[in-house]
């Protein structure tokens, strides 16, 4: 056995409350955004449009600006409270510190769930990509697509176990080309450089809201998938140089990044696709921007559009495997689960057993689920940590309001944020129990009875003082 | 046999190999350090050096 301490003379780290081997701060506020804004964006290039299908094309820019507020919510709490409590785990952490036990537990499970479901549904799309561009290029027989969405998923997985820096640059960089092939689809189509193709007009005239206000209602429900994700940012806290810069920094870009992402997309896609076939993502437009660049005639942008959709799914999964890595991680460091889970690879320093531990459970779903089942039990799971956050910010206030301890970032009109939060969360909740009530009650069925589990069983593992090793001064009122 | 069926051949292989890599990396690394290492890190280490929270009033 080699013993190892990183706190000795020769060797690099830090090691207060007796950490050898912890993870590493190499991250600057670029990587932030690249792991939040590369989770969502691939929510831009398919997904969204369901929204025209359920309300048309005006309901699906409604649900997006709501969304989008719903979403500025969620970066303006996250930032404060993620800021402060900088360490991995993100609103897991967050749970643990303001809330209680059991709904960390349960925030943890929401964490994991959304992202391996998410990481899952990536890798069928990836799939699902790879054989169109063989069918594209004459491959005549159906392409297995399985060897690609498992290559996929070890790949990413591997790139997260060698290291964060590379995995979060990676992501940087294929993010921002993702990005980039949206802007120039909008100045190549929209008329801003040459002549454009958009006929907004002609495609909305008689079908402006075709199911009227109900409709709206419904489109909430996919208006989530332009910003699905964006909170992933916090689990990057403990892996930042400065997590009182970075964080806000990179989650606030992040948030007005995808603003701008997911307003260009409707405007060019709703402008250039007939409502009936872009909110028909299964028959229809399952890539509404790739088709509206095919629409265009040019084939710079079809390539670009073409590798934009790969490439942002690709960051999508990397992201979510780098995030439900970081929760599992800290759930086994306090042993909210198995203690095993919370090492850290003393050469890489990632959590590579969580990430390992997470492999087959992605491939199962991956292999094994139906995609749209997979994406709603991620939203869902996504949707309860946003109805989460409300609360903990407003108890965040109460127990350690802003002259108590030191913020990285304040957010503005509070308590208001949190208010908007928690009533667009109900409003959603409802758009979701239209379309899918049988899976929201069995999914509230199921963490009800591993909320039982914890609270009777797995609690008395837990590390109950120790897992508070922040240097706060006591909360108000206790 | 066209490209793709050799493509398909390919993503199998490359599947195995990050697989193998991270699997006997794991058995490596476990066996040559202890337990109370691995499992050494906690929370707050930034905070506990870095920062007091003391904020001026």
């Amino acid at each position: 056995m080699t013993d190892v301490d990183i706190t000795s003379k020769t060797m690099d780290g830090m090691g207060p409350h007796g950490t050898k081997v912890g993870l590493l701060r190499v991250l600057g506020p670029a990587h932030v955004w690249a792991l939040g804004v590369g989770i969502v964006l691939v929510g831009e290039y398919m997904g969204w449009n369901f929204a025209v299908g359920k309300g048309g094309a005006y309901a699906a820019l409604i649900a997006c600006w709501f969304a989008g507020i719903l979403y500025t919510c969620v970066a303006m709490i996250d930032s404060e409270v993620t800021s402060t409590v900088a360490s991995a785990g993100g609103q897991y952490t967050q749970a643990k510190h303001i809330v209680g036990p059991l709904m960390a537990f349960n925030v943890g499970l929401y964490l994991v769930f959304a992202y391996t479901m998410l990481e899952a549904a990536n890798a069928i799309t990836a799939g699902y990509l790879f054989s169109v561009v063989a069918t594209m290029s004459g491959h005549e027989a159906a392409l297995d697509q399985r060897p690609f969405i498992i290559l996929v998923i070890m790949f990413l997985a591997w790139l997260n176990y060698r290291g964060v820096l590379a995995t979060l640059t990676f992501n940087l960089v294929i993010t921002a080309i993702a990005f980039v092939a949206i802007l120039v689809l909008f100045l190549a189509t929209s008329g801003v450089v040459g002549g454009g193709i958009m006929e907004h007009a002609a495609l909305f005239e008689g079908h402006e809201m075709p199911y009227g206000w109900i409709g709206v209602l419904a489109a909430m429900h996919f208006g989530l998938w332009y910003y699905l994700g964006i909170e992933g940012t916090t689990q990057a806290a403990e892996e930042v140089r400065s997590p009182a810069r970075a964080l806000p920094f990179g989650t606030l870009a992040g948030i007005m990044t995808l603003l701008i992402a997911a307003t260009l997309t409707w405007y060019v896609c709703s402008g250039a696709l007939p409502w009936e076939f872009l909110g028909d993502g299964v028959n229809g437009s399952v890539a509404p921007l790739f088709d509206t660049a095919r629409l265009s005639g040019s084939n710079a942008l079809i390539w670009l559009l073409g590798i934009g959709t790969l490439f942002a799914t690709l960051a999508s999964a990397n992201g979510c495997i780098n995030d439900a890595s970081r929760a599992w991680f800290a759930m086994g460091r306090d042993k909210y689960l198995p203690g095993w889970f919370g090492a850290v690879h003393p050469k890489y320093r990632t959590p590579y057993r969580a990430i390992v531990f997470l492999v087959p459970i992605a491939l199962i779903f991956a292999l094994g689920a139906p995609l749209d089942q997979v994406i709603t039990f991620s939203i869902l799971s996504g949707l309860l940590g946003y109805t989460f956050m409300p609360l903990n910010i407003i108890m965040f206030r109460k127990k350690w309001p802003l002259n108590s301890i030191k913020r990285g970032y304040e957010h503005p009109f509070h308590p208001l944020p949190a208010i908007t939060l928690l009533t667009l969360c109900a409003v959603t909740f409802f758009a979701v129990f239209l379309g899918y009530g049988t899976q929201l009650v069995a999914m509230i069925g199921f963490y009800i009875v591993v909320s039982l589990w914890f609270h009777f069983w797995r609690y008395r593992f837990v590390n109950r003082g120790a897992q508070f090793t922040m240097p706060w001064p006591k909360p108000q009122g206790y | 046999m066209d490209l793709w069926n050799w493509l398909e051949y390919a993503a199998w292989a490359l599947s195995v190999a990050f697989g193998l890599h991270m699997l006997l990396d794991w058995l490596k690394t476990d066996s040559s350090y202890s337990e109370d290492v691995l499992t050494s890190s906690r929370e707050g280490e930034l905070e506990a050096m870095a920062e007091e929270h003391k904020v001026k009033s």
